[in-house]
């Protein structure tokens, strides 16, 4: 149990740098994502935080304690801090119950730590296996128990979950989420995919080019993103030119309430593809039907407005009949983000805009 | 990356090993420049060097033509077509592999005394080398993406213009890599052609120095020899990196379509099995044959039994000190490449290129002038396998440290255990098979290793190797018998390993 802070942390590999003053607090108990595209330095930050890196500026600090910075490096093997890797990295030579006991002294490997750790991760009685032996999945579910034994300050995930399929890797990450719980860990998780970082992380650290451009809850990042880009990267995303006028903004989908930058003035505000109703009223505006995916769970329906904007709707009832080229009524629902205006271009950058296309 | 020990040490123990592996080279040099440019014109511009080069190339030339007419047809027609006991085949035509070109030449001549010639030559050292070309061309066959020969079919090829146009081309790389090592085989062979008696580069030397004391002649013969083998090698390293391009084709493996041999079948099986015959059949019976007169001689026993110790214990050694100049080489490639590591490993290769006639003069000029206390002993022989096989042993280390990635180690010392535990119970436990192989490897090779080690044994020290040569030389071809078999027995190991590795030995998955 214990609080992480990385303080204006830079790295640089050659003329390449990698993370150009990183400041981070990882609270105690707590699983924290390091979310990013790749090459953005979550892994580099990841291995600096291990000890696996020397730091060319800043400061790591473990429960007050300063471990890397001002002329320290504390060895990776005296940080109390466990890594899972991508690929599991199981000890071949090993069985499971030695690859877990591998962190533990003698006594603690005689108690039931391993088996406890096991049964933690739903490995109950598959000490005696070799790695070769398992599947992908449980050789992670391995290496997450390896890491949990030793009752380390921290344990890092790096993006322990890439490697698995789709349906293997949702149940794994819930199940890894409430071993750590379980264990009272607190946890680095490092992954390019917001979905699984808004799923299982309790705050969300958006790192870009090296920096962090937003550390927050998994709620507010969604809602309330620092920047364009991020509302882009977190999710789908709709960006409205708009002008704001008394703490409202005008759209091409009607009068919104506004969060985020609210001097009057032109402004870009950001919906979310949810927040588009397929409803009639006096608020309504009529859209064109460009196209209809359907997802099963739901569908994304591009929509053009009368002035030309386009738009994305997502809605529920995903089977439901929308005719293209036919005519709907939509209005939004909530509250919309705004962030300084843009100029065109920069709307191309939401994943979104070439959709209606 | 982190590496194993501080880079400055293993950057150091690195280049001694490379510099310890190009004494011969080096040496050679210094010698030969030394003798003046007078004499070296004095011994170059003659006749008979002209023609020992237009013999040894032609030779060479030759035989890897035979070779690769040989390994492309029979890898096709052992990967690619409906040959009945494909997989028996396969094995048959990679055992010449087990036959070190000394002992075939030998079981020839045992059987047929006057055999001897370029002719003779020619015929036995394709016989023995045409599996060079064999298993990568095999094994390029087996990997290539049979869905480019589909679309080639599909585009309205037939099957001869899609094998003309497509998988020849997909198999040039590994063709022309594996003709350019039979061709520096060829002009590094010494066994065959001096007990077939054709005069090449090797035999000359050996001649000029051994018994006509003939020191200057010998070193520009040598020099000679190097230039040429340098030529070959610098084609073999363009091809390699040429390869690499073709070797991409990844995707999931799967069976390719089989050309149906129909009619031809049976003269097919019969040519291969009289290819066999000539390349496992005439050794496997002259070695029986004389066998029975060579182990009932009188007192064959204990020479047998010297000759085996004394070839045990100078490999052994000759094993422990390449293992010990591989170890930093190995580690540097694996753990922090770079260019200086690759330039390393190429210098350290160029002394595996050299014929082992040359790597042998040069260090025994290298023993008399230098190191003269290890003149005359078996460490002068050992220090000569270890710069010719070190290679050989810097593949195995690089080989074991993947076993043992850093990542593992990483998390190693993330849960808590410091760099001498990690080395003792994840890095040794995972590596020391590997570099047990390497060791094991090296230690063979240089079991059956003939010129240097008739060159640099210390006087009344007899091996296998050149107990095998003695007996041949005076035509006592029953003592000789028994250290060929040996000889074979002891090279049938690596060979297997290198059969199961090319793949050929895969059962086929079937569709």
């Amino acid at each position: 149990m214990s609080d992480v802070v990385l303080g204006g942390v830079v790295k640089h590999y050659g003329r390449v740098t990698a993370l150009a003053g990183v400041d981070v607090s990882v609270p105690s108990g707590q699983l924290t994502a390091v979310l990013g595209p790749s090459g953005c330095g979550k892994t580099t930050l990841l291995r600096c935080l291990a000890g696996f890196e020397r730091l060319d500026a800043g400061e790591i600090h473990i429960d007050g304690t300063r471990v890397a910075g001002g002329g320290r490096h504390l060895p990776a093997h005296r940080r109390n801090i466990a890594v899972v890797p991508q690929e599991g990295a199981l000890f071949p030579h090993l069985s499971v119950a030695d690859n877990v006991g591998y962190g533990l002294d003698r006594a603690a490997r005689r108690s039931d730590r391993v088996e406890e750790v096991l049964a933690l991760v739903g490995l109950a009685g598959y000490g005696g296996r070799m790695p070769h032996q398992l599947s992908g999945g449980q050789q992670q579910r391995v290496a997450v128990a390896r890491a949990l034994a030793p009752r380390p300050s921290v344990v890092l995930l790096d993006e322990p979950f890439s490697a698995l399929d789709a349906g293997l890797r949702a149940g794994l990450r819930h199940d890894v989420r409430e071993a750590l719980r379980a264990d009272g860990a607190t946890g680095v998780l490092v992954t390019h995919d917001q979905g699984e970082a808004l799923s299982v992380a309790d705050k969300v650290v958006v790192l870009r080019d090296g920096r962090v451009v937003q550390a927050a809850a998994p709620t507010t990042v969604y809602r309330e993103p620092a920047d364009a880009w991020v509302a882009g990267f977190v999710g789908d995303a709709v960006l409205l030119p708009a002008v704001v006028e008394q703490g409202a903004a005008r759209t091409a989908l009607g009068v919104v309430p506004v969060t985020g930058v609210v001097a009057d003035g032109p402004v870009t505000v950001l919906v979310r593809p949810e927040q588009v109703r397929f409803a009639a009223g006096p608020d309504a505006v009529t859209a064109t039907v460009l196209r209809h995916d359907f997802h099963g769970h739901d569908a994304l329906v591009g929509l053009r407005l009368a002035d030309g904007t386009r738009i994305t709707a997502r809605i529920l009832d995903g089977g439901a009949a929308v005719p293209l080229g036919g005519e709907v009524t939509v209005q939004l629902d909530g509250a919309a983000r705004a962030f300084p205006a843009q100029a065109g271009p920069d709307l191309a950058t939401s994943p979104l805009v070439d959709l209606t296309a | 990356m982190r590496r194993l020990a501080p880079r400055p040490a293993l950057l150091a123990a690195s280049t001694a090993a490379v510099a310890v592996a190009l004494i011969p080279l080096v040496y050679l040099a210094v010698r030969t420049a030394e003798a003046g440019w007078d004499r070296i014109a004095a011994e170059l511009w003659t006749d008979r060097v002209g023609l020992l080069a237009l013999r040894s190339l032609g030779l060479a030339a030759v035989v890897t033509a035979g070779c690769v007419l040989l390994g492309v047809g029979t890898a096709f027609l052992v990967t690619r077509t409906d040959l009945p006991a494909r997989r028996m085949f396969a094995v048959l035509a990679s055992l010449p592999l087990a036959v070190p070109t000394y002992i075939a030449a030998f079981s020839w001549v045992s059987a047929m005394p006057r055999l001897e010639g370029f002719w003779p030559a020619a015929l036995v050292l394709t016989l023995c080398s045409y599996p060079y070309v064999l298993l990568p061309v095999a094994a390029a066959l087996r990997g290539a993406d049979p869905a480019q020969e589909e679309v080639s079919r599909s585009l309205g090829r037939s099957g001869w213009q899609t094998f003309t146009a497509v998988t020849l081309r997909q198999i040039r790389p590994a063709t022309a890599a594996g003709a350019l090592l039979v061709a520096l085989y060829v002009l590094a062979d010494f066994g065959a052609v001096s007990i077939l008696r054709a005069d090449t580069f090797t035999r000359a030397i050996f001649i000029a120095f051994d018994l006509g004391f003939d020191r200057t002649g010998a070193l520009v013969l040598s020099s000679v020899l190097v230039v040429l083998t340098l030529l070959l090698l610098t084609g073999e390293t363009a091809t390699r990196r040429r390869g690499a391009r073709y070797a991409q084709l990844g995707g999931a493996r799967r069976p390719a379509l089989r050309l149906s041999l129909g009619a031809a079948r049976w003269p097919v099986v019969a040519g291969l099995l009289g290819v066999a015959g000539l390349a496992l059949g005439v050794p496997a019976v002259s070695l029986a044959r004389r066998l029975v007169a060579g182990v009932s001689r009188p007192g064959a026993l204990p020479e047998v039994l010297a000759a085996a110790g004394n070839s045990l214990t100078v490999s052994l050694a000759g094993a422990a000190l390449t293992m010990l100049l591989a170890l930093p080489l190995g580690l540097l490639a694996a753990r922090a490449p770079g260019p200086l590591a690759t330039l390393l490993d190429r210098l350290a290769y160029l002394s595996h290129a050299l014929p082992g006639v040359v790597v042998g003069l040069s260090l025994i000029f290298f023993g008399i002038n230098v190191a003269y206390p290890l003149y005359q002993t078996r460490w002068l022989l050992a220090l000569a396998y270890a710069t010719h096989f070190l290679p050989l042993a810097v593949g195995a280390v690089l080989g074991a440290a993947a076993q043992s990635p850093a990542r593992l180690e990483e998390v190693a010392r993330s849960l808590g255990r410091g760099p001498w535990t990690v080395l003792r119970t994840v890095t040794l436990p995972l590596v020391l098979p590997g570099i047990g192989a390497g060791a094991a490897l090296v230690f063979l090779a240089s079991m059956k290793e003939l010129p240097a080690t008739l060159l640099l044994r210390p006087t009344g020290m007899n091996t296998l190797a050149t107990e095998l040569w003695t007996s041949t030389a005076v035509g006592a071809y029953a003592a000789a018998a028994p250290y060929a078999a040996l000889l074979v027995a002891i090279s049938a190991l690596p060979t297997w390993l290198l059969v199961a590795r090319s793949g050929l030995l895969d059962k086929e998955k079937t569709a």
